[in-house]
């Protein structure tokens, strides 16, 4: 019994998820016993007491009964106390953020997620964090409710436009575990998936440095792609050639630009390294120097692929 | 006594007397009746034919979710589908559902009334049901809404479907619930049978009463929600709207101020055919009458401020997240009295097993697990956890569909024959009451485990691993279909049949079996005074089976 | 089967019979009772009904008290005054109509039903000069329509909404009320009230009072702010 029930809920995470499932397997039995109280009953006495042919219809004559009464209706009122104290302690658990917590930030909208850690670095899809270590996650939306769920965790937490929240959790499982939105926010909502990596800390240092493992095997020109989309490039630089607040990004590799100090320059790795790093260097000439700089928040291979991926915008 | 009994059977097979049904059978002796019988049938009709189309709108959510990804739409249609399928299922089908429809037709014959207090306005509630229902028929053909039933904001005010007109007809069906309520409070304080006294009404009185004072008092919230709702979108006034300084989550709490009540506005009147079945068909006193009367008005009373038990995610401080925790556990109470009380009262019985008593003994068994697992939710860690995954969907089909719609059915059974003079072929509904109970149980127990795995509600498309639970949830999905046209058979099939039944064909205890079946059209010739307390058997002859 | 037995009733009372007593009421008392059941119910409606915009009027003050206060420097006090004492004036007059009734008094009942009705109407011809005042300078409810372009405090917007949905709301009352008053006052002259039949008077007058309850709250609460 006790291995189905366990199997009915996700991997364990963390610490809180195996107390939620020891409270959770509490209120089952509990349920069961009076499920199997009233159930069994409710099929034993029609059996029992049915009427058999030839057997008068004179049942008996009782209205009520102090003691049973009493007792059905202290009990389960003592046991309301129970379920609501247990609860409520693995809930301020849960919720109570560890003082060393690190701090990652989480950004929800139709339908992705996004994340961006203490040492400025950021990326979307997969959440990396160490193991054991307490993460605080602050979370807001940019556009309708969505929920960051990760049932490994067995929490969750509604994010909501123009408000930060809050949720916590101490991984002490490596591994890989699914991230859901669980609230409903349109066509998408079911694909709005992200993974939780808990790496150990010797690999978590290589993510800080080299990024996310899977930048080795990527084309450089896909994970341009992904900066550009999860990054706002895209709210200002256009791959269609129409103008944004920034120069669309068709057709300019190779291209020379006009700045507006009056000098000239071509398009290649350098300038694109720089137009990133300090946009203000060299503002091209019609725009404004609203550009904000990347410095120390993107990894230089990052900044390649950036580069590769402005080089394909034909 | 003896001589009642043979009354009862003269009037079985003797002449019968023109009833309310052949009183003039034009169409417009129907669409300008006030009779609350009549009106209470074309009820019946209209919620029937919603609960058809809100069935097969889940029929279609089920086949989608055989396979992941698409199966047989596409993700916008799927979510029309879904919403579609909890709006038409909660505004149009349950929640007028047993008041609105049997409580009409019985209501004022358990009382011994000719007519229900405000018989035009009865009927005027029942043309604003139509006008609401049009208006939401309006919304799905000028291109459907999906937002979910709980119309949630900001979404719900950015998003280009007909929000603003399904709002409207929310709005409407409002008013409709609101003066069925306020008709009913009227009726049973004033128009009781000399010598009724509150505690000699049957249980099923108490019940709709319950019911009727939370309709009053909870519906006009949704009315004005649904009027900021459609001016937010259209205009902009700001509360709710985040990006001219409203507040999305207000939204929440004005919705469920009402919808939290509105459970119960959906589970009282279930309960209370409940305490009709069980005694008549237990041939025994109901135990626990006052537990059971007072836990009605309980859990009317405590519905009120509990709704913050949907919104424990959503973002609102920990002090009222216990306090609303709390606060739900507490309905468990009364509601534990009442399963208690029903299952006393079987005991030392003579049960009848008619279709009925089948119903009503499935509701305990489904309920229970409903309510049970309601307990799941309350508890705050543990509903952090399963917030809008199937277990959800799972608790609350089981209370609605397992608990309201079989209670539902247990009513149409019991008081079918009273409402159209006819008995219904008992092997057949024996039949589909147990196809009805697998196919559920099958359809609604795997998706407890899938929530409890964490498969999120509202998911058109799912993760590989619940390919499996989410099949046998469809097949179930088929099996209840099947036993649900079978039910609509044997019920139609009976109406082309003699008007056979007996004015008392289960021995009940109450008015309503005082008259003819079905009933003349004031109801009784003479006012009825009553003599004893319902379900009171002992002077009843006790004729051998 | 035996719970109930028939006695023999019929309509004991044949002698009070109004011809305005249904069939399903044993007596006219019964009946006036059940329709002053009902007419509460409704009213309690009405009061949950105004709730929401009061719930949503008291969050959003907190929001933006300061839009609040210098918002409401833009309502004309001193007909929104006046207005309480028309309405105070027309809720008198509708209890003395009320009585008349009661007692008999056709042609006082008539008087005061029509004063009530002038009121009204005064009532909502000073709203009219209110609100073109308010169209005018663009101080109109909701985003999209709020137009005005002197200074203000970021918010303002939203006291104007909440002005014109509760106060438009309380108006939309008024003038169903006045439709009520006057069927009630085209039955007065035609003689069907007397003292044993007088239910309709005796519900659009709980109605009245409710109308004029609730101006009483709005009054303070959109004009008097500090
Ligand atoms: C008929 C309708 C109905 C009924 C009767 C109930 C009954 C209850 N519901 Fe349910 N509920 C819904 C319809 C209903 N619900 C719907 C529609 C939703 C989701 C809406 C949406 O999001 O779309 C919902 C969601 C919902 C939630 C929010 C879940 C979430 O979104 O995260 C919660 C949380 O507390 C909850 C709790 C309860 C409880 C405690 C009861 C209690 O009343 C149950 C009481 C009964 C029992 C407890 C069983 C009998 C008692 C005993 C056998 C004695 C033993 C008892 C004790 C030890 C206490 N419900
Ligand atoms: C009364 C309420 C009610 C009822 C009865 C049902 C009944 C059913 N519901 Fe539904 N459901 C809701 C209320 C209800 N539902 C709500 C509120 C939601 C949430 C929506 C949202 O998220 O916004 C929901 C959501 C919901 C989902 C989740 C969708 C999602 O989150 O993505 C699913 C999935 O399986 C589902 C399935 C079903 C099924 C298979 C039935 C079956 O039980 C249906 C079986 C019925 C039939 C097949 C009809 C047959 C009828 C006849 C033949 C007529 C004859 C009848 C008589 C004689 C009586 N429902
Ligand atoms: C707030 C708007 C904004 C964002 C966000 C933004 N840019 Fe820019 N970008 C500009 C503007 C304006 C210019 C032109 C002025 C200048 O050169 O500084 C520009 C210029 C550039 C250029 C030079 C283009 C040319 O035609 O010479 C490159 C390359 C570039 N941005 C890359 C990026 C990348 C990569 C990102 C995201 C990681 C990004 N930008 C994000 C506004 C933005
Ligand atoms: Cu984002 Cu659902
Ligand atoms: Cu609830």
């Amino acid at each position: 019994m006790n291995e189905w029930l366990r199997s009915t809920l996700p991997i364990v995470g963390s610490e809180h998820a195996r107390d939620i499932d020891t409270f959770y397997f509490f209120v089952f039995y509990l349920s069961l016993f009076f499920f199997i109280i009233v159930g069994g009953l409710a099929v034993y006495f029609p059996i029992k007491y049915r009427l058999k042919p030839g057997e008068t219809r004179r049942s008996a004559h009782i209205t009520d009964n102090f003691f049973l009464e009493m007792l059905w209706t202290v009990v389960p009122s003592l046991l309301c106390f129970v379920l609501f104290f247990w609860g409520f302690n693995t809930y301020l658990a849960a919720f109570t953020v560890p003082n060393d917590a690190m701090e990652i930030y989480v950004r929800g909208r139709k339908w992705n997620w996004t994340f961006e850690y203490p040492d400025g670095m950021a990326g979307g899809g997969t959440l990396y964090v160490p193991l054991n270590r307490p993460i605080k996650l602050i979370m807001d939306s940019e556009d309708v409710l969505h929920a960051f769920y990760i049932p490994a965790m067995r929490i969750k937490q509604d994010v909501i436009p123009g408000r930060y929240v809050y949720m916590t959790f101490t991984p002490t499982v490596k591994g890989e575990f699914q991230i859901f939105c669980a609230e409903y926010c349109g066509k998408d909502h079911s694909g709005m998936l992200a993974m939780l990596k808990v790496m150990d800390d010797a690999e978590y240092e290589v993510f800080k440095r080299e990024g996310p493992p899977e930048y080795k095997t990527m084309d450089p020109k896909l994970i341009g792609e992904t900066i550009y989309k999860t990054r706002g490039c895209q709210s200002c630089h256009s791959l269609d050639g129409t103008k944004g607040d920034g120069p669309s990004f068709k057709g300019i590799w190779g291209k020379t630009e006009q700045f507006a100090d009056g000098t000239s320059g071509v398009v290649d790795e350098n300038y694109i390294r720089q137009s990133v790093l300090e946009p203000q260097a060299k503002v091209v000439k019609g725009f404004e120097p609203v550009m904000p700089t990347f410095q120390g928040s993107l990894r230089p291979v990052e900044i390649n692929g950036i580069i590769a991926f402005i080089k394909g915008q034909k | 006594m003896a001589d009642v009994l043979h009354h009862q059977i003269h009037a079985a097979s003797d002449h019968r007397e023109v009833d309310y049904l052949s009183d003039g059978r034009g169409i417009r002796d129907w669409l300008y009746t006030v009779d609350h019988k009549r009106i209470g049938v074309m009820y019946l009709f209209f919620i029937i034919l919603s609960f058809f189309v809100g069935g097969m709108l889940a029929l279609a959510i089920r086949l989608e979710l055989l396979y992941p990804g698409r199966t047989i739409m596409d993700a916008e249609t799927y979510n029309r589908v879904f919403t579609l399928h909890g709006a038409v299922m909660v505004f149009l089908f349950i929640i007028p559902s047993i008041p609105a429809a049997l409580g009409n037709f019985v209501l004022p014959l358990m009382l011994g009334a000719k007519d229900v207090a405000f018989p035009k306005l009865n009927l005027a509630s029942f043309y604003i049901y139509c006008l609401g229902a049009t208006m939401m028929i309006g919304a799905i053909i000028s291109g459907g809404v999906d937002t979910g039933w709980t119309f949630y904001t900001p979404y719900s005010t950015s998003t280009n479907g007909a929000v603003t007109l399904t709002a409207m007809g929310v709005f409407t069906l409002g008013f409709s619930s609101i003066f069925t309520g306020i008709n009913f409070i009227a009726t049973i304080h004033k128009l009781r049978a000399p010598g009724m006294g509150w505690f000699e009404m049957p249980l099923f009185v108490w019940g709709i009463y319950s019911t009727s004072v939370i309709q009053v008092l909870a519906t006009p919230v949704i009315g004005i929600t649904m009027v900021l709702l459609g001016l937010e979108r259209a205009f902009g006034i700001g509360i709710f709207d985040p990006r001219i300084g409203g507040d999305p989550v207000l939204f929440q709490h004005f919705f469920w101020f009402y919808s939290h009540p509105a459970v119960y506005i959906m589970i009282l009147p279930g309960m209370a055919i409940i305490s009709e079945v069980i005694p008549t068909f237990s041939h025994r006193t109901i135990f626990g009458y006052r537990g059971i009367a007072f836990s009605s008005v309980a859990i009317a009373l405590v519905s009120f401020i509990v709704w913050g038990h949907h919104m424990f995610t959503s973002g609102q401080s920990q002090l009222i997240n216990a306090v609303f925790s709390f606060l739900t556990f507490l309905v468990g109470i009364p509601s534990g009295i009442k399963v208690f009380n029903w299952v006393a009262t079987m005991y030392k019985g003579r049960i009848t097993l008619k279709a009925p008593m089948l119903f009503a003994i499935s509701f305990l068994l489904l309920f229970t697990i409903g309510g049970l697992t309601g307990l799941f939710l309350g508890s705050l860690s543990i509903d952090i956890h399963l917030h809008d995954t199937y277990f959800v969907v799972a608790h609350f089909h089981y209370v609605m569909m397992g608990g309201t719609v079989i209670a539902f059915l247990a009513g149409l059974h019991y008081w079918w024959p009273k409402m159209f003079g006819r008995m219904y072929n008992e092997r057949l509904a024996a039949i589909s009451c147990a196809l009805i109970f697998v196919g559920f149980n099958t359809t609604f127990l795997t998706q407890f485990v899938l929530g409890s795995r964490g498969m999120p509600r509202r998911y058109y498309n799912y993760l590989d691993q619940f390919q499996q639970l989410h099949m046998y949830s469809t097949f179930g999905s088929w099996i209840l279909g099947a036993g649900f046209f079978l039910m609509a058979g044997y019920l139609l099939a009976s109406l082309r049949g003699p008007k056979n039944a007996p004015m008392d064909p289960w021995g009940g205890t109450t008015l309503e079996w005082q008259t003819q079946s079905p009933p003349i059209t004031h109801n009784f010739h003479d006012v009825p005074v009553l003599k004893h307390a319902p379900y009171d058997y002992r002077n009843i002859p006790q004729g051998e089976a | 089967m035996s719970v109930a037995e028939n006695i023999e009733h019929g309509h004991g009372h044949a002698a009070e019979l109004s011809p305005f007593q249904q069939h399903h009421f044993a007596t006219a008392q019964q009946q006036n009772e059940a329709s002053k059941i009902g007419m509460w119910l409704f009213l309690v409606t009405e009061v949950l009904l105004f709730g929401g915009l009061f719930v949503g009027y008291g969050l959003s003050h907190a929001k933006f008290p300061e839009a609040w206060k210098s918002a409401h420097h833009h309502l004309q006090r001193e007909l929104g005054a006046l207005n309480t004492v028309v309405l105070l004036v027309s809720s008198f007059t509708m209890v003395m109509a009320v009585q008349a009734a009661k007692l008999n008094r056709r042609k006082q009942l008539i008087g005061n039903l029509w004063v009530t009705i002038i009121c009204a109407c005064i009532f909502l011809v000073v709203k009219y000069f209110e609100y073109s005042h308010k169209y005018h300078e663009g101080l109109l409810p909701f985003k999209a329509f709020y137009s005005y372009q002197g200074p203000q405090v970021p918010g303002e917007f939203h006291f104007f909404s909440f002005y014109f949905m509760m106060t438009g709301l309380h108006g939309f009352h008024i003038l169903g009320g006045i439709a009520v008053l006057l069927w009630v006052l085209k039955r007065s002259y035609a003689g069907d009230f007397t003292s044993a039949y007088y239910t309709p008077v005796d519900l659009i007058g709980l109605y009245w009072h409710l109308v004029d309850l609730i101006w009483i709250y709005l009054f303070p609460l959109l004009y008097l702010i500090s």
